[in-house]
């Protein structure tokens, strides 16, 4: 065997299709794998990523939903302790206004019962001075007749 | 019927033009080429229609092929390298498909040539050394390159000094380290052209008994061959990893 053309031709040959091989095969195909390995690595770790997720909002509800029965328990307390209060205080008002009300009837009924007196005192003397007009026949004089009725009703 | 010996002698002559160092064996040039152009050409057919979700057909087998030799490599190759994924899948498919010819009724080829006045065809490039040695000599070309590139090429020379008897005894050295760079090649070459020459000669011989016998050793043989055809593709592919891997290790394994 000696060396000939033969032996350079299938040198190129493979040379060549070395290159077109990376060229059309190899590289379009692993790029591709190598994507699609990446893609898979990324999903399995966003679905980890999820369930935590997912676990930590099952912790966080679970929180907030304790919280608000807290703070719920909370409101009724307080809103019950305030219509007591509530209450107490209109009953407390209610009271005091009828007191009130009692008093100032009260003084009313005082008021008149004085102003009624004087009216009948008033009258007593005047009907007395009357009487005693009639008795001495005359005419007291308009003078004398509101100083005498001023004593009588002194004295009444 | 000719005589047994002119039979097996025409057969094993090749499609030539051209004289001396200008000799083209055409028969093998032009079937290893076309499967070249078949492989290329089904990559691009392959490759303009990927399909990330949903492979289906050749591209799935394309992928099982791409990362069997893949996994090859990751076990042998302890750099990342551009080149030696494409070269092993080249090496690999190129060399399977060529090997594959042997696998052709022995006379089928032939004896179509003969329909257009050609008397000597041989159907399986690699049962012909120019092309293992081609091939075999571009691997030996890169190793070169590979050890250049990562030990430097002082220390790349150093290695024939004081490899494998130490550095007193360098003029040995020199002789035992090249005899044995050369012979990685040259036993890469030859032991594929080997194999299949000898399926060739084996099928040849078959071919010689009488047709209706014929059959039943010749599809036995056919088997048992199609098992040496993947083995000797194989064998290739690694040998080209571990030479290159070894070309490419920081130190030590030069040899």
């Amino acid at each position: 065997m000696t060396i000939s053309v033969t032996l350079i031709v299938q040198m190129v040959g493979f040379a060549l299709l070395i290159f077109f091989v990376n060229r059309v095969l190899w590289g379009p195909l692993t790029a591709m794998m190598a994507r699609r390995q990446k893609r898979i690595a990324d999903g399995l770790a966003a679905a980890e990523e999820g369930r935590r997720a997912l676990d930590r909002a099952h912790e966080q509800e679970e929180e907030i939903l304790k919280l608000a029965r807290e703070r719920a328990a909370e409101i009724l307390d307080h809103a019950e302790r305030r219509a007591r209060g509530l209450v107490d205080e209109a009953r407390e008002r209610a009271q005091q206004e009828g007191e009130q009300m009692i008093a100032l009837l009260r003084a009313e009924a005082a008021t008149e019962r004085t102003r009624m007196r004087e009216a009948l005192r008033h009258d007593v003397a005047r009907l007395a001075l009357l009487g005693a007009e009639r008795v001495v026949q005359r005419e007291v004089d308009a003078r004398l007749h509101e100083d005498l009725l001023q004593q009588v009703m002194e004295q009444l | 019927m000719k005589h047994p010996i002119t039979y097996m002698t025409e057969h094993l002559k090749n499609l030539t033009v051209g004289h001396g160092f200008w000799s083209f064996q055409l028969d093998t040039i032009g079937i290893s080429w076309a499967l070249g152009a078949l492989i290329v050409a089904t990559g691009w057919w392959v490759g303009r229609r990927l399909d990330e979700d949903h492979p289906a057909g050749l591209q799935n087998g394309l992928e099982a092929v791409v990362e069997f030799v893949d996994d090859q490599i990751q076990g042998i190759f302890a750099v990342k390298d551009p080149l030696i994924g494409p070269l092993a899948l080249t090496v690999f498919v190129w060399v399977f498909l060529m090997n594959m010819m042997d696998e052709l009724p022995v006379d089928l080829l032939p004896t179509v040539a003969g329909w257009f006045g050609i008397r000597h065809f041989r159907s399986t490039p690699t049962a012909d050394p120019y092309t293992t040695l081609g091939m075999a000599l571009c691997v030996f070309l890169l190793t070169l390159a590979y050890n250049v590139r990562h030990k430097g090429l002082l220390a790349y020379l150093k290695g024939y000094l004081v490899h494998p008897f130490g550095p007193y005894l360098f003029p040995f050295n020199i002789l035992m380290s090249v005899v044995e760079e050369l012979a990685k090649p040259l036993s890469l070459g030859l032991r594929l052209f080997g194999n299949m020459f000898a399926g060739e000669l084996v099928f040849l011989l078959i071919a010689l008994l009488p047709w209706w016998f014929a059959w039943i050793p010749g599809t036995a043989w056919g088997i048992f061959h199609l098992l040496i055809i993947t083995l000797q593709a194989f064998i290739f592919m690694i040998l080209t990893i571990m030479y290159l891997a070894m070309a490419a290790a920081e130190e030590g394994g030069a040899h």
